[in-house]
């Protein structure tokens, strides 16, 4: 059978085009979805670090309130920031511990047989990243509703704008994460956790970059998160939406997210000259 | 006469230092089963990731119903399934969660009722709904087999198919496959240890040592050319290399 021949049968016909990847996507969203959604206590410890760390925040704000203006004008600061921040971290945690599954599994060799292309499976790991994130940081989105009556949706529309930026450089640090552990295996696996830690304090989370040394300034400004803390900062305490802050996070999540995808595949093809693909597991 | 359904040529795989696959010809004719035999690290199982795909040849050519494996391995892969008891499927899920997600992954349409064909084919009703990772290692070969024929593949690659498997079950997934491959027409090429069921299954064997092909031809040849009565002799023949005939490479297309 010549290709061409090969090409016009109908079984090949249906697993091209967009719907076929969209179908593709779907049951690789589908796999991960089964194991997190019957599983409470998946759903809990997701919603619960998120929760814990924001309650923390929420209690220091009511002690140093009566006594500092900053958190007088601004009393949502550091709730708003910690939730933030956690978009980011779960956005990260939602992609490398998707691919971490995989690897756990021992499916991978089942995934790079079928007609998933990697294209399809680092979609399947976003989707993941952004379900996990909307049930993690939701939860804690609603504790401090109920709890401190601080609702993050004050912030309006900017708030999509925030949540985007730094979801999108959560699956950057996200890519590069799963590629190190595609590359090194599981014992990697650590860096799942700790990885996105390493831009906190260059971040701005919690202070202006403006407090930071000069050289570290010039880090900060490289990476998207400080652009949108910043952001935050202007909107909580001055009332106005950055663009021109808005657009450097922009440019540098395309920037970065590339770059995540390109290790990514480049780990993915050392992994099928190395071999590993079927191997890898526990 | 068949085409062939899988034609591989000059194959070389090196790892480092070592040549696992050193410069392996052959071809798959179209609807019969062949079987790759050698010895472990003969380079069955690199062999074998190579046709699928998740292995890249240092060099070679490997083409796959008219298409470049190495080029184009998107477009025949829906029309190929492989499996091994070596590769998992997730764990926590059940089977029938398993196989629909497979079910889509492959583009199956009406997947339900092709599950159930199955289900019913494989004797698997009683473990749909149980978690994968619950299951005893023959009920998980059924199970992946089941997960290979979803698509009702023109190429099934096969990695030890009855391995771990009881002889009654095993003789079911044998004569399973026997009968998938009668009514489909589908090209099987398997590795196994199991010299019986390479003689009751498979029309061509390659024989493979040290990353080379060292002899080829149906199960009943080569146990007239080396004078013994069954496969395992040969293979033993083989494997341990009595015959000054297997220090050369053979290249074994049709």
């Amino acid at each position: 059978m010549s290709a061409d021949a090969f090409a016009a049968t109908p079984v090949a016909d249906r697993q091209r085009g967009v719907a076929a990847s969209l179908r593709r996507i779907r049951a690789l969203t589908r796999r991960h979805a089964y194991l997190l959604l019957r599983s409470w206590p998946r759903i809990v410890s997701m919603a619960y670090y998120p929760t814990v760390t924001m309650v923390l925040w929420a209690f220091l704000t009511l002690y140093l309130k009566p006594t500092n203006r900053f958190l007088a004008d601004a009393p949502g600061f550091f709730i708003g920031a910690v939730l933030l921040w956690d978009v980011l971290f779960r956005g990260q945690l939602g992609v490398s511990l998707t691919f971490t599954e995989e690897m756990y599994s021992r499916n991978l060799g089942n995934l790079f047989v079928s007609p998933l292309r990697l294209y399809e499976l680092i979609a399947g790991q976003l989707a993941m990243s952004l379900m996990r994130t909307l049930i993690g940081v939701g939860g804690a989105c609603a504790f401090a509703f109920l709890l401190f009556h601080y609702s993050i949706f004050s912030m309006g529309l900017p708030l999509v704008a925030f949540f985007a930026c730094l979801l999108a450089f959560g699956w950057a640090v996200g890519l590069a994460v799963s590629a190190m552990i595609l590359r090194y295996g599981l014992g990697a696996e650590e860096l799942a956790w700790a990885a996105i830690f390493l831009v906190a304090p260059v971040s701005g989370v919690y202070y202006p970059i403006a407090v930071l040394p000069a050289a570290l300034r010039a880090v900060s400004y490289a990476l998207p998160t400080a652009h949108v803390f910043e952001g935050m900062r202007a909107l909580l305490l001055e009332g106005t939406f950055r663009y021109d802050l808005f657009r450097n996070a922009v440019l540098l999540d395309i920037a970065y997210v590339a770059l995540g995808a390109a290790l990514f595949a480049a780990a993915v093809h050392s992994a099928r000259k190395r071999g590993t693909l079927l191997q890898m597991g526990e | 006469m068949t085409g062939v359904a899988i034609a591989v040529r000059n194959l070389r795989k090196r790892f480092a230092s070592v040549e696992a696959v050193r410069g392996v010809t052959f071809d798959v004719r179209e609807g019969t089963t062949t079987a790759l035999l050698g010895g472990n690290g003969a380079g069955k199982t690199t062999t074998l990731s190579m046709l699928l795909g998740v292995l890249l040849p240092t060099s070679g050519a490997i083409t796959v119903l008219g298409c470049d494996m190495l080029r184009a391995r998107h477009r025949v892969l829906p029309r190929m399934n492989f499996t091994s008891p070596y590769v998992d499927l997730p764990k926590r899920l059940t089977v029938r969660e398993n196989l629909r997600v497979f079910a889509d992954l492959y583009g199956v349409e009406r997947s339900s009722m092709r599950i159930g064909e199955l289900t019913a084919e494989l004797d698997l009703a009683e473990l749909l709904q149980r978690p994968y990772g619950e299951l005893s290692a023959g009920q998980r070969t059924r199970v992946s087999l089941a997960k290979a024929l979803l698509n009702r593949p023109a190429v099934l690659l096969l990695d030890e198919p009855t391995a771990s498997l009881d002889p009654d079950i095993g003789d079911r997934m044998r004569s399973h496959l026997e009968n998938y491959q009668r009514t489909s027409g589908c090209t099987m090429l398997l590795a196994s240890h199991n010299m019986s069921e390479v003689e009751r299954m498979c029309d061509d064997v390659i024989m493979l040592r040290a990353g080379t092909v060292v002899d080829h031809g149906s199960p009943a040849r080569l146990i007239e050319r080396y004078g013994r009565d069954t496969m395992e002799e040969v293979f033993l023949d083989i494997a341990r290399g009595v015959d000054d005939r297997l220090d050369v490479t053979v290249d074994a297309t049709t």
